[in-house]
């Protein structure tokens, strides 16, 4: 599952990043890789943007981006 | 104190909204400097911190979260390093660290590490990451990097002493050479950071706290709106009682009390005309100066940007940076990130649109923060057609008042639906990709009152030497202007344009020419026309519109280039002249 389809509340693990290197850089940048703990803490009307916490970090990415984080539900 | 320490300079590194500036508040005086990256619009601050009699310089680098940048606006930061590292007195590098995201934050402390130079790592926020449940042992992390670790709290100056008092222990880490070889992947990378988070760091369960609760709250695609709603209504009321009793209660009374006899003088000392009279003083009339009509160098040149302007400056500047620094404005950026992307840009460019209020100049600086250039052309140009800046509006609230509010929403609410429409136009026409937002939300924060009114300072000083000159210039041109004739000949020129499509009289040129100085004279030009409300409305919407002033079109060309420059002209002017002529024919 991506992080687009899980629900507002859940925890995951993210197993997989689908993307160019340079969205992978910025996503290790901003502390999400392979093996992180996420919660999806937030999503707006119309596939606006999402918000996520991963470890005190709270990071706001559009739905075309969560659609290449692939994770686990916990 | 250590006497060589004063020949380097001291480089404060970091991830970004880890409190580096509050700490760099801490450490400098008052004087701080804002410079320009060589051949960049990108700022950067200076200031110095004293040693004894002497002092250091001490540069506050840009928010990196890698020595490899991803975004564009990483990458001076990543040239100012770089500079600092090739300098021959091995200057100290302060790798300043968010407590409470230790794990992240110490990819940057690695590739630092990495590469050999003299190093001192803050732990900052260290009070808050007690609160989060966060615990770390200091000595320990000392130990495993090699460096010195000092925790400190920057909104409370904790730890600020003895990080001076460590300066001089500032050292090259031996971690690399001695637990990492020398190829590492990025896997054992972070690996080896795990590894570290183990030894150093105790994480307790807690709920969560109140921060958060309000960060979701004014997320949340209807809650949020209602605080966006409160957020605006309230700092917009506060700028107008600030700015206002700056006005009513210091700067009218000074004027009046104290530069009026002075200027009565010197008029007399003319015997009241003659051409330099004109061009200095302007009209008196029974021996009464009216600042806003006699448009003197030192009657209106001097009262419109001190005495109506400067207090709108302050208040605005005042409540934007305290959005600013509470972590606000990206939740902002969320919640408007749908409306914008059908603009072509992202909910994060609100920020420009927000900054150009203010002044569009950092406004239009601001631009860079987006990636691509179909969003930089669509930010810019929108800004500067749409976005009346500070020292405009205070004039059109000033102008327009004696006609009630109605005729000042009518002005903004057309430049909105200007903005709206432009936007959606150029999103489908201006070539290129916008990409979505990818950013971190910074935790809320209270501001640092004192780095807060440091930044407001520092925008004030900075209207003043940008705007009082080109005020005086502005003034002096119309008079010569006026007395050589050439505003009648333009008037003539263009009248059938001015007065035929948008009902303008002919002497409204005058005000274009001078608005291309500054807009707020330009406003200020229009008294003395004897304007219909209707045409007050018209002529305050296309002085808006129709170009820039010359301080925001430098860093536009700058920063745009001048073919596009050209195309965002052109858009400026066709859109104006459409505009004025609809205007014309509805109102």
């Amino acid at each position: 599952m991506s992080l687009k389809e899980i629900q507002i509340g859940d925890k995951a693990k993210v197993i997989k990043l689908n993307g160019g290197l340079m969205f992978k850089k910025r996503a290790e940048a901003l502390g999400i890789r392979v093996g992180s703990m996420i919660e999806k803490r937030s999503a707006q009307f119309m596939n606006g943007p999402i918000t996520i916490k991963v470890g005190n970090t709270n990071i706001a990415l559009g739905v075309g981006m969560a659609e290449k984080i692939i994770v686990e539900v916990l | 104190m250590n006497k060589k320490l004063t020949n380097k300079k001291l480089m404060l590194i970091g991830n970004p909204n880890v409190g580096k500036s509050a700490i760099f508040s801490r450490l400098t005086g008052v004087k701080v400097i804002v410079s320009n990256y060589h051949g960049t619009t990108v700022e950067f601050t200076r200031g110095y911190l004293k040693l004894g009699d002497d002092r250091m310089e001490i540069v506050d680098i840009p928010g990196i979260y890698s020595l490899e940048p991803t975004i564009k606006a990483e990458e001076i930061a990543v040239k100012i390093f770089e500079e600092a590292v090739k300098e021959k007195n091995e200057n100290i590098f302060i790798n300043v660290i968010d407590s409470t995201n230790l794990e992240r934050n110490l990819n940057l402390t690695y590739e630092l590490i990495k590469r050999d130079i003299p190093l001192i790592v803050v732990l900052n926020f260290w009070d808050e990451a007690g609160h989060t449940g966060v615990s770390i042992n200091r000595e320990k992390l000392e130990n495993i990097l090699g460096v010195p670790v000092i925790t400190t709290c920057g909104i409370t100056g904790e730890g600020i002493k003895s990080l001076v008092d460590n300066l001089h222990n500032a050292k090259r880490s031996n971690l690399i050479s001695k637990r990492i070889s020398k190829d590492i992947t990025e896997k054992s990378k972070w690996e080896q950071i795990g590894e570290i988070i183990e030894q150093v760091q105790k994480l307790k369960h807690r709920h969560h706290t109140i921060g958060e609760k309000l960060s979701d709250f004014s997320i949340h695609p209807l809650s949020g709106l209602l605080v966006a709603i409160i957020v605006l209504g309230l700092s917009l009321s506060i700028i107008r009682l600030i700015g206002e009793s700056l006005i009513t209660y210091l700067f009218e009374p000074m004027f009046e009390n104290y530069w009026t006899p002075i200027l009565l003088k010197i008029s007399a000392l003319f015997n009241g005309n003659g051409i330099l009279h004109d061009i200095l003083i302007g009209q008196v009339i029974d021996g009464k100066i009216s600042y806003l009509d006699s448009m003197g160098m030192l009657s209106t040149g001097l009262f419109v940007p001190i005495a109506m302007i400067l207090p709108y400056i302050t208040a605005f500047y005042f409540v934007l940076s305290f959005l600013e620094d509470s972590g606000y404005l990206p939740r902002l950026g969320i919640l408007v990130d749908n409306l914008m992307h059908k603009l072509g840009l992202h909910g994060l460019a609100i920020i420009p649109m927000l900054l150009g209020i203010g002044c569009n100049v950092p406004g239009a600086l601001s631009t860079r923060m987006l990636e691509t250039r179909k969003e930089k052309f669509i930010a810019s140009t929108l800004m500067a057609i749409a976005v009346p800046c500070m020292a405009q509006i205070a004039m059109i609230f000033g102008l327009l008042g004696r006609y009630g509010l109605k005729a000042i929403i009518i002005v903004f609410v057309v430049l909105f639906v200007v903005w709206v429409i432009l936007g959606l136009l150029m999103n489908r026409f201006v070539k290129g990709t916008s990409p979505e937002i990818f950013t971190e939300i910074p935790p809320y924060r209270i501001p640092y009152f004192k780095s807060l009114l440091k930044k407001l300072w520092m925008r004030i000083v900075w209207f003043i030497k940008e705007a009082v000159p080109y005020v005086l210039l502005g003034v002096l041109i119309i008079n010569i202007l006026y007395v050589l004739h050439v505003i009648d000949f333009l008037g003539n020129l263009v009248g059938p344009i001015i007065t035929g499509l948008m009902g303008l009289p002919k002497e409204t040129v005058g005000a274009l020419i001078v608005g291309f100085l500054r807009k707020d004279v330009a406003v200020g030009m229009l008294v003395p026309l004897g304007l219909s409300m209707k045409q007050m409305i018209i002529s305050s919407v296309i002085l808006t519109m129709y170009f820039p002033c010359i301080a925001t079109f430098t860093v536009l060309l700058k920063e745009l280039g001048a073919k596009d420059m050209v195309k965002s002209a052109t858009i400026m002017i066709l859109s104006t002249l459409i505009v004025g002529t609809i205007l014309n024919l509805v109102l």
